[in-house]
């Protein structure tokens, strides 16, 4: 009897852990296994070029382009940005280069560590940079500059330079790697559209639209009732259960041995 | 009503129920754009990291059957959902304008005269050309020979015109060029830009030269400017032969003032690799262009805007307002950008700020820069608080429609012009504004998560079982002895 009950226990730490255990693998960004490189860069954020994490990028521009590429981003997700720039000798002076990132709306995101902004001298022939990012959060006040889901736009540009070395050849090796990820789940809340920019040419209103009462759906399901694997409901569900379970252990532990 | 059951049956086995989900409920006329339509490529992830195949396929079937009702409910009601429309887009269009002056007669990338190399590398362009790219070549300074400026700086002719393209015809114009005149730059932009015409999309013009303009004024780089600002976006990427330091300060000076790109090639390959590379983007980046819009001096008589991409210019320290309606439950995302188009002091910003119809300031977004840079952004969030909703509640007790909110956003920026920088046109304003449902705060975490509290129920459970089974068991001996 103590035994079965031992054996249920144990399966069933298993199978918590199994289901809980969060994916949070930490390593260097290396590229995925058989993702597509990509050759092309955009110049503008409505023209950024798509990428996602693990896919190398590799394209040739020119000194003082502004280079801009994409990338998707979920919430406990941590994303590390390395590029190395590649350039001609016989340049002519020292020069500063940069990544800099930017969430959905345009809004400049922190480096929490890597050399965002390097400097190299005229003798260089590469010059690498490096930016870790904040964890996504999958909520925060809309007054607060948290990083959230959605796009992020990387631009790799080159900041200070004599100016006769601008328009030199240079090829830029980048890539985004996902570096850990702890699940959508693991904040409270949830923003209701990721932060992905509308690319879409707006239009000028003549009068404020009129709204009726009614426009507000009602998509309700049993899909939006039932809690995420993950959550606080099932974790708090499973101490529940297994409290129960160790209430009983206890209780017949201290059952007087039957006698013969 | 039920006439199309099949791609819905169709996108249930996809096993992606949200999605089907989210498009019924945009087809009833929903403004608010629907989760997984908007998040680029992959979908969010729910829970994804269980290996338990059997509770997936449970849950799975659950929400396919909520899903599969609902959408039954949802046709019914309102017959089949409706994909959102988009115009066909234009093909993209480009142009290239090639200097043919005397200049380019000079024998100096790898052995060879300048035009020879644009020669070639235009006929490899033109060979990989994407099929639906439409290319247009203007020369300018190709067929005048002789020494009168005013006729000279009238010399720029379209060699191909603007449309699909005729390869051998396109390359036997180019072969029959010959190094002759001046270099009307400036004029030659201007009818670049006339031959690619108005319309929705970006246009782009690949400008080649050797020579700084010897026909200003106008001065090329003014030109682009007001070329610039004229409504169509126009963006000129410049190429560089051999560049001395006078082409050089033109050339930036043009990329600069559109967004484009300079680049000085010193080889026959490196001139053939870019301009391929820059036909390619322009169908790589060929997207709509933003809507212009006219920002006021004063939030009453602001333009009203929907969600989308607009367009405007702002002067040195100039204040521009706009004004986007807000439904209760909404939440406003705007971005702006201002590019430095023109060589501006060292340190600058731009202040992007949400304000309330009589002034009062309910969110700002800053950002500040120094050094050289194409753009600097701000963006800020706001939804209406519990307060504004309570306000806009009791509005529907009185009146059968909710009158939406108007926020105010007023962009202004802290760019000082250098001594001889032009103050006019304004500096390139890109406005992007979103409204999207709004996202509340979570309640209180009523319930834990984590191996800690699972091990401090457990050890409770435990003991609470050890005192109950002690104290029965006490409980049992004393009145059995009694």
């Amino acid at each position: 009897m103590r035994i079965a009950l031992f054996r249920s226990m144990a399966a069933l730490l298993a199978a918590g852990v199994a289901a809980l255990l969060p994916a949070a693998a930490v390593a260097a960004p290396t590229p995925s296994p058989g993702a597509t490189p990509v050759n092309r860069a955009g110049t503008s954020f409505l023209t950024a070029t798509p990428i996602t994490a693990g896919q190398p990028v590799r394209v040739d521009a020119s000194i003082g382009d502004h280079l801009y590429w994409s990338f998707p981003a979920t919430a406990g997700q941590v994303h590390e940005i390395n590029a190395t720039v590649t350039f001609p000798k016989g340049r002519s002076g020292a020069s500063t280069w940069t990544v800099d990132v930017f969430d959905g709306l345009r809004r400049r995101q922190a480096c929490t560590a890597g050399a965002q902004t390097p400097t190299v001298d005229a003798k260089a022939s590469n010059v690498v940079l490096g930016c870790t990012l904040r964890e996504v959060r999958s909520w925060a006040e809309p007054w607060s500059a948290d990083p959230l889901p959605g796009t992020y736009v990387v631009r790799l540009s080159v900041i200070e330079l004599p100016e006769p070395d601008l328009g030199a050849p240079i090829d830029v090796d980048l890539l985004v790697g996902t570096i850990a990820d702890r699940g959508a789940s693991a904040d409270d809340g949830e923003l209701a559209a990721p932060l992905v920019p509308n690319t879409k040419a707006g239009t000028v209103l003549n009068a404020v639209p009129p709204v009726d009462a009614e426009a507000d759906d009602e998509s309700g399901s049993l899909a939006d009732w039932l809690p995420d694997l993950g959550s606080r409901w099932v974790w708090t569900g499973i101490g529940g259960v297994l409290a129960a379970v160790a209430g009983v252990f206890g209780f017949a532990v201290t059952r007087r041995p039957r006698r013969p | 009503m039920l006439a199309e059951p099949t791609p819905f049956l169709a996108q249930l086995t996809e096993g992606d129920p949200a999605w089907t989900l989210s498009a019924g409920a945009a087809g009833r006329g929903d403004p608010r754009p629907s989760r997984s339509r908007r998040f680029g490529a992959p979908p969010p992830k729910r829970s994804s990291k269980v290996d338990l195949t059997t509770l997936r396929i449970v849950i799975n079937f659950r929400r396919s059957t909520a899903v599969l009702l609902g959408l039954l409910a949802t046709t019914a009601l309102t017959g089949p959902a409706q994909a959102d429309e988009e115009p066909a887009p234009e093909p993209p269009r480009v142009e290239l304008v090639l200097d043919v002056s005397g200049s380019m007669r000079a024998a100096d990338i790898d052995g060879r005269t300048r035009i020879s190399v644009a020669q070639q590398a235009f006929n490899e362009v033109v060979d990989a050309l994407p099929e639906e790219t439409q290319l247009g070549i203007r020369v300018l300074g190709a067929t005048y020979r002789g020494k009168d400026k005013k006729v000279g700086c009238q010399d720029t002719q379209q060699i191909v015109p603007v449309g699909p393209v005729d390869r051998s015809a396109a390359k036997a114009a180019v072969a029959t060029l010959r190094p002759t005149g001046f270099t009307p730059v400036g004029l030659a932009l201007r009818s670049a830009a006339q031959d690619l015409g108005t319309g929705a999309t970006t246009r782009r013009i690949v400008l080649i030269t050797d020579g700084e303009d010897t026909c200003a004024p106008p001065d090329p780089c003014e030109v682009a400017r007001e070329l610039a600002a004229q409504g169509t976006s126009l963006v000129v990427d410049t190429l560089g032969l051999a560049p001395d330091e006078k082409v050089r300060r033109q050339l930036l000076c043009i990329a600069s003032a559109t967004g484009g790109t300079y680049t000085a090639a010193q080889s026959a390959e490196e001139l053939t690799d870019r301009i391929k590379q820059l036909v390619e983007r322009a169908a790589d980046t060929h997207t709509r262009a933003p809507t212009v819009v006219g920002g006021t001096s004063a939030c009453d008589s602001a333009p009203l805007l929907a969600p989308g991409v607009y367009a405007d210019r702002e002067a040195f320290s100039e204040h521009r307002y706009y004004r986007v309606p807000i439904r209760p439950g909404q939440e406003l995302r705007a971005s702006v950008s201002m590019a430095l188009d023109r060589a501006v002091n060292r340190d600058y910003g731009v202040l992007l700020r949400a304000t309330a119809a009589d002034g009062r300031e309910l969110v700002r977004g800053a950002d500040a820069g120094s050094g050289r840079a194409d753009v600097l952004s701000a963006g800020l969030r706001w939804s209406a608080t519990a307060d504004d909703e309570d306000a806009a509640e009791t509005e529907q007790s009185s009146a059968p429609v909710i009158e939406p909110t108007t926020v105010c956003l007023v962009v202004s920026n802290s760019f000082a012009p250098r001594p001889g920088t032009a103050a006019t046109p304004g500096m390139p304003v890109e406005l992007t504004i979103d409204v999207v449902a709004a996202a509340p705060a979570p309640d209180g975490p009523d319930l834990g998560r984590g191996w800690v509290l699972l091990g401090l129920l457990t050890i409770a459970g435990l003991i609470t079982g050890l005192l109950a089974g002690l104290l029965t068991r006490w409980w049992v001996a004393t009145w059995r002895e009694n």
